[in-house]
């Protein structure tokens, strides 16, 4: 009976993708939407990011170094293991958790309140595809500014890592910087972005799906935007797995 | 005009409406009347093509509407307005750009141009000075004023209103009611009200269809409701012991 709930959801988010993604009735409007939407769900998000990308650097430098005890082990491999860290897996994934949580509630909030309050309705009788109307311009925000977030979240976390490290006496400038620059491989960057791109369609349709089959109040509103960042979640891990199995094998 | 014929809705096997048939003129308001889940607004969204009739036909003028596709059902839309029950204006969005959002969508007038019909609406709904004020900053009898001023922003041909006066005092009440009014006769529209406000069926049913258990009970001027003997209707009308004694039931 789950499986068919399931399997009839699915369909539902195809049905609700072929009505997003049709031809827009007024390019200009969608256009200053999309600017809008950039705003509201990227550079809206910067600050958050910062402060996350700087402690995760930070802490994993720490930890680095405290499992390091051995005396044969350089110590410019603290700031390898930051890099690597932050660009294979924080600066994307553990990003995109949190996006899902910002940025995914907010949508599913918004739609979904939208709906309660028949501003949905009112957009159909005008005879205005709301669904493309309203989750095309931040599908469009999200996958063109979220690999922007995560650039600026791999170069904060390893700064953060750089500071905590020469602050706390773990590691020396020269040594992390050493660190940083060895056996550097560019593809994990676009391996990172690839992801970041993947998980904003993600966080953005799933999010979007939720809040659009509102029915109901403003409990089947929260509701909604809880399922909508918990499945969202869910989908960016299983991804994240089929994703590093398909790019790094 | 609007014509409805036969029409048949169900929801998961719960026949809602049986076999309604009206005709809806020009220039009057139309009124359709019945107790809270009669059915009257399952047959205001039908008529709109909010929800598909299960059987029967809709026409505006002398077309069909109920099975046409959404590009098609789309040009009609365009020459409708409807005001909902609450109000279902954009949060996100100034009174001023409440009312610009149709013409910026289906216009080529330019800001000058649309400016300019924006506060022509608004004057006509007696709303100054309020352009750039959100609807949360103002009364519920505002909302409905400017909502009024966005569904008449577009010249519409048929004005449809769910429940326009519900929960306002019996003044504020009036005053929305003579405003419809005044609109549909200035404008030559086609204007269907959804309601159950008797001081509404009195003061401006050019014609009132009363729903009772998803059927067309009764049909008439708000006239004919003094002199009919029908008993669900009278029931209906004169529910307290004032009107009752008044009617001498």
């Amino acid at each position: 009976m789950k499986l068919l709930s399931a399997i009839d959801m699915f369909g539902e988010y195809i049905l609700l993708l072929k009505k997003v993604f049709s031809k827009p009735e007024k390019r200009r409007v969608y256009y200053q939407q999309t600017i809008k939407e950039i705003d509201k769900l990227g550079l809206q998000s910067i600050g958050i990011v910062t402060i996350i990308s700087v402690f995760m650097g930070a802490v994993i430098t720490l930890q680095t170094a405290y499992n390091m005890e051995n005396p044969f082990i350089p110590n410019y491999l603290i700031g390898l293991g930051t890099r690597d860290s932050m660009l294979l897996e924080f600066s994307s994934t553990i990003i995109g958790l949190i996006l899902a949580g910002k940025v995914g509630s907010n949508i599913a909030s918004e739609i979904g309140t939208m709906k309660v309050t028949e501003q949905i309705d009112a957009l159909e009788i005008m005879g205005i595809n709301s669904a493309s109307f309203l989750i095309l311009p931040k599908i469009i925000a999200t996958v063109l500014f979220n690999p922007f977030l995560t650039v600026l979240s791999m170069i904060v976390g390893i700064v953060g890592g750089w500071l905590v490290g020469v602050f706390t006496g773990v590691v020396s400038t020269q040594e992390y910087i050493d660190g940083v620059q060895y056996a550097f491989i560019p593809f994990y960057i676009t391996y990172a972005l690839i992801k970041t791109v993947v998980f904003a369609f993600l966080i953005t349709t799933i999010s979007a799906f939720y809040g659009y089959r509102v029915q109901g109040g403003s409990l089947e509103v929260g509701r909604a935007s809880t399922q909508a960042v918990v499945m969202s979640s869910i989908f960016i891990l299983l991804f994240n797995l089929i994703l590093t199995q398909l790019l790094l094998s | 005009m609007i014509t409805v014929k036969n029409v048949y809705k169900s929801f998961d096997g719960r026949l809602v409406l049986e076999d309604i048939n009206a005709t809806f003129e020009k220039g009057k308001t139309n009124l359709i009347i019945g107790q809270s889940g009669s059915g009257k607004t399952v047959l205001l969204k039908c008529i709109v093509g909010l929800h598909d009739v299960d059987s029967g036909a809709i026409y505006y003028n002398d077309t069909r509407f109920d099975n046409l596709n959404f590009n098609d059902k789309k040009k009609i839309r365009q020459k409708i307005g409807m005001l909902f029950q609450g109000s279902a204006l954009f949060d996100s969005a100034t009174v001023e750009e409440n009312v610009m959002f149709p013409l910026d969508m289906f216009t080529s007038m330019t800001y000058e141009e649309k400016l300019e019909r924006v506060n022509f609406c608004l004057k006509r709904v007696n709303i100054i000075n309020s352009n750039h004020l959100y609807p949360a900053e103002i009364s519920g009898g505002m909302k409905k004023r400017v909502a009024i001023a966005r569904a008449i922003a577009l010249n519409p041909e048929f004005l449809f209103c769910d429940e326009p006066n519900s929960g306002f005092d019996p003044k504020t009440a009036v005053v929305i009611d003579q405003l419809i009014k005044e609109i549909t006769e200035e404008f030559n529209i086609t204007t269907i009200i959804n309601t159950h406000d008797m001081n509404s069926v009195m003061g401006i049913g050019d014609k009132v269809i009363f729903i009772h258990n998803g059927k067309k009970w009764w049909e008439g001027t708000k006239d004919n409701i003094l002199d009919s003997d029908n008993k669900e209707l009278n029931d209906f009308v004169f529910s307290t012991e004032l009107t009752r004694k008044i009617k001498g039931l």
